[in-house]
């Protein structure tokens, strides 16, 4: 088993081996034992600098990856773009090198433009944790959607996952199709074929406009979030023609596995892209991995900041 | 002044001329091409075996960015970028700032070639005012100033009814329509080719389809008016289909690929460095498909000629995200070396047909005396050095911008020096030989 990550940025999933992955996801294992103690703080990253610099709104990442920093004992602060110096007009590389001036250990970063970590990247020698690039990968979210089924499944191997959604804006799509073909997962990727991404194909993942079919025998049932936002145009008739045809209810779940489980990146569109009944019922595993994100970005953070070798180090 | 350059490879396409020939220059003119001619008074240069002469360099596509964009490139800059890439002559788009929609901009544009005396400049006119696609511009008076070709550069002719006018309109001063083929709303927001790495990557397409849809659009229009259409920058297979079939038809279309198109593909965007912005032109690098269809299209004919789409910008505007960085790279300054590596070498065309894409015919599309080494024509000469090792230095390039794709690449081919009027304008002092020309 290997020890430490070999770069000092987490951009994508893409960059990691399977091995990494493994050891970000025991890792979080030991993570997760430290938010069930009374006193939910280890010195791991004490003296550690860490910005959390969002350019894009986000309520759940943020919090996540502030709650594990501060269970580190880092220092954090966090920068709205809407507060920063962007809104006067700043390129994303000078506000990026005022901060690297200023030291920091690491940078966690969400942008609206994909390929903006990588850019980062280039420019700083803080390490760089992408929260979020676009349409480009969200690796975290990936992470910590493993360490949920590996928690039910105790595998990824071999597991029939279906996503299904928004496929073609979706970075959480982009980092779980990496993720789970690298671990030897079954995915299928099904919604209109005006949201299916060119080339998916090419990366092992299989696609079908049937969710009958996408959900047939599923261990994992992940949907996607329809995200109007980054939608120009129409991509599909209505919000009521999309349930009626890939909405995921309690009928259309019958033909999962009875142990199925149900996941779902949040924010959810409840009667769009999943019943309430759905979201609420029994297979939904949504809450858990909300609360295993803290676990999954802890570990990231302690092996990015050198983990236990740079302890013994120092 | 007379000038006779001795003893070097002429291929001059036009007078059908491949061989070793005397080049005697009278006065700024071509006044003979022949085997052993007599000195008579001539300063003689002896020009190494290794060189070839051959007419001018013509680069049919540039953006001198001049009025209104001066830190990107301006005409001087331009021009000088252009003689160190061989180019005796470019033609520039019109859409600098303001618009080159009317004589006063023609004019200025041209003024300021004349006082950088570099290479000749050969503006395109506005199709449409502002090239807003509305309302025709004053193409008789662009002519009348100079203009050579029209063309909304940058963006397509907005409607089929004004494209259809347009060919109507400057078919009478057998002026072509030179046509950026894009439908805008399957472009959308694109930023790169649609398909496996743009998808891969988070990066919104932009599928071939785009620019075939408007191809074809404009070949039907050359059709039914009977003027000559002219495809810039052509990326996608399907366009170059539809060109075949139109020229089979005996449609006035000619098309031009740039050397980005013929050499890269979409898989640039992800390594050897991920969203490096250097890769970001319209239209966008595609497909091996489409570039292994544009190279065919080099070698049967089919492409009329290479032109480079120089598109400078400034360092910090391409120092952006990937979704905010400018469209477009420079070429002046590389093209011949990435034909001779990518085209001559490797046996897929021949010298004389290298010139044909590089001078003969852009001159012939534009209706321009140029492109031979006919006796009385303009003393416009271009000296190769075929053998010549060159590693592309971007720190190093006359244009004001160094936004290219081919930065570090070792290639095999430059240009020795380049002649205009009879006048030495530029001699590259790594070409063994090329000082004697000064």
């Amino acid at each position: 088993m290997i020890s430490k990550l070999r770069h000092k940025d987490l951009l994508g999933i893409a960059d990691l081996t399977p091995d990494e992955i493994l050891l970000i996801l025991e890792t979080a294992e030991a993570m997760r034992e430290i938010g069930e103690r009374p006193i939910k703080k280890v010195p791991a990253l004490r003296g550690k600098t860490v910005v959390n610099l969002f350019f894009e709104a986000s309520t759940r990442t943020r919090t996540s990856f502030e709650i594990a920093e501060k269970r580190l004992s880092a220092d954090t602060l966090n920068i709205a773009a809407g507060t920063s110096s962007v809104v006067k007009g700043e390129t994303l590389v000078d506000t990026a090198l005022n901060l690297e001036a200023m030291a920091p250990d690491m940078i966690v970063v969400r942008h609206a433009h994909s390929g903006a970590c990588h850019m980062l990247s280039r420019i700083c020698k803080a390490g760089i944790i992408n929260a979020g690039d676009g349409m480009h990968e969200h690796p975290t979210q990936a992470l910590l959607d493993a360490f949920t089924i590996r928690e039910h499944k105790k595998r990824i191997a071999g597991l029939k996952v279906a996503i299904i959604g928004d496929l073609l804006h979706s970075r959480v799509l982009r980092s779980n199709v990496q993720l789970l073909t690298k671990l030897g997962a079954e995915v299928w990727a099904s919604g209109p074929p005006t949201l299916m991404p060119p080339g998916i194909g090419r990366e092992g993942v299989r696609t079908t406009t049937s969710v009958d079919e996408a959900v047939e025998g599923a261990d994992v049932v992940m949907l996607l979030r329809m995200q109007l936002e980054r939608m120009q145009g129409a991509f599909f008739p209505s919000l009521r023609e999309y349930f009626s045809v890939f909405g995921m209810t309690h009928e259309r779940l019958r033909r999962a596995k009875d142990d199925v489980i149900i996941m779902h990146p949040g924010p959810m569109n409840r009667g769009v892209e999943i019943d309430s009944d759905v979201a609420d019922g029994p297979y939904s595993v949504i809450l858990e991995q909300v609360a295993n994100g803290v676990a999954v970005r802890m570990a990231v953070l302690y092996l990015l900041a050198g983990g236990a070798e740079h302890e013994a180090a120092a | 002044m007379k000038r006779l350059l001795k003893g070097g490879r002429v291929v001059d396409p036009a007078n059908g001329r491949d061989g070793i020939f005397d080049v005697l220059i009278d006065d700024g003119r071509i006044a003979r091409v022949g085997k052993g001619l007599s000195a008579d008074g001539a300063q003689v240069v002896e020009i190494p075996a290794a060189f070839v002469i051959t007419p001018g360099l013509f680069d049919m596509h540039v953006h001198l960015r001049e009025p209104g964009q001066e830190h990107k490139e301006t005409v001087a800059t331009g021009t000088a970028a252009a003689v160190a890439g061989g180019f005796t002559a470019v033609a520039c788009m019109p859409n600098t700032s303001p618009i080159n929609d009317n004589a006063g901009v023609t004019e200025y544009i041209l003024q300021k070639a004349a006082q950088a005396n570099l290479a000749r400049v050969y503006p395109i006119g506005a199709v449409s005012k502002g090239s807003n696609g509305d309302q025709l511009a004053d193409i008789a008076e662009l002519r009348a100033a100079g203009c050579v070709g029209i063309s909304d550069d940058g963006r397509p002719v907005k409607t089929a009814l004004l494209m259809r006018r347009a060919l109507e309109y400057a078919g009478m001063f057998n002026l072509p329509v030179l046509e950026h083929c894009e439908e805008p709303s399957l472009k959308g927001e694109g930023v790169a080719h649609e398909g496996y790495y743009a998808s891969t990557l988070g990066l919104r397409g932009i599928p071939g389809a785009a620019e075939a849809i408007m191809v074809q659009r404009d070949i039907a229009l050359a059709e039914m008016t009977g003027a000559a259409v002219h495809i810039c920058h052509m990326s996608a297979a399907t366009s170059l289909r539809a060109v075949r079939e139109g020229k089979n038809h005996g449609v006035r279309v000619t098309c031009e690929v740039a050397p980005h198109h013929f050499t890269l593909t979409d898989e640039s965007l992800a390594a050897p460095v991920s969203y490096d912005t250097n890769m970001k032109m319209n239209p966008p690098l595609r497909a091996s498909v489409d570039r292994d269809e544009m190279l065919k299209g080099i070698v049967d004919g089919s492409v009329d000629a290479i032109a480079t789409d120089h598109a400078p910008h400034h360092y910090d505007e391409k120092k952006m995200e990937f979704d905010l960085a400018p469209f477009g790279i420079v070429g002046l300054e590389t093209c011949i070396s990435i034909c001779f590596d990518r085209l001559v070498h490797p046996g897929h065309i021949s010298l004389t047909r290298l010139v044909e894409l590089l001078s003969t015919n852009p001159a012939k599309i534009l209706n321009i005396a140029a492109g031979s080494l006919s006796e009385g024509a303009v003393a416009d000469i271009t000296l190769l050095a075929p053998d010549m090792a060159v590693v592309v230095d971007p720190a190093k390039f006359r244009s004001k911008a160094r936004n290219t794709p081919f930065g570090g690449w070792q290639l095999k081919g430059g240009v020795a020096a380049t002649i205009i009027g009879g006048r030495t304008v530029y001699v590259n002092e790594a070409a063994a030989g090329a000082e004697a020309l000064r």
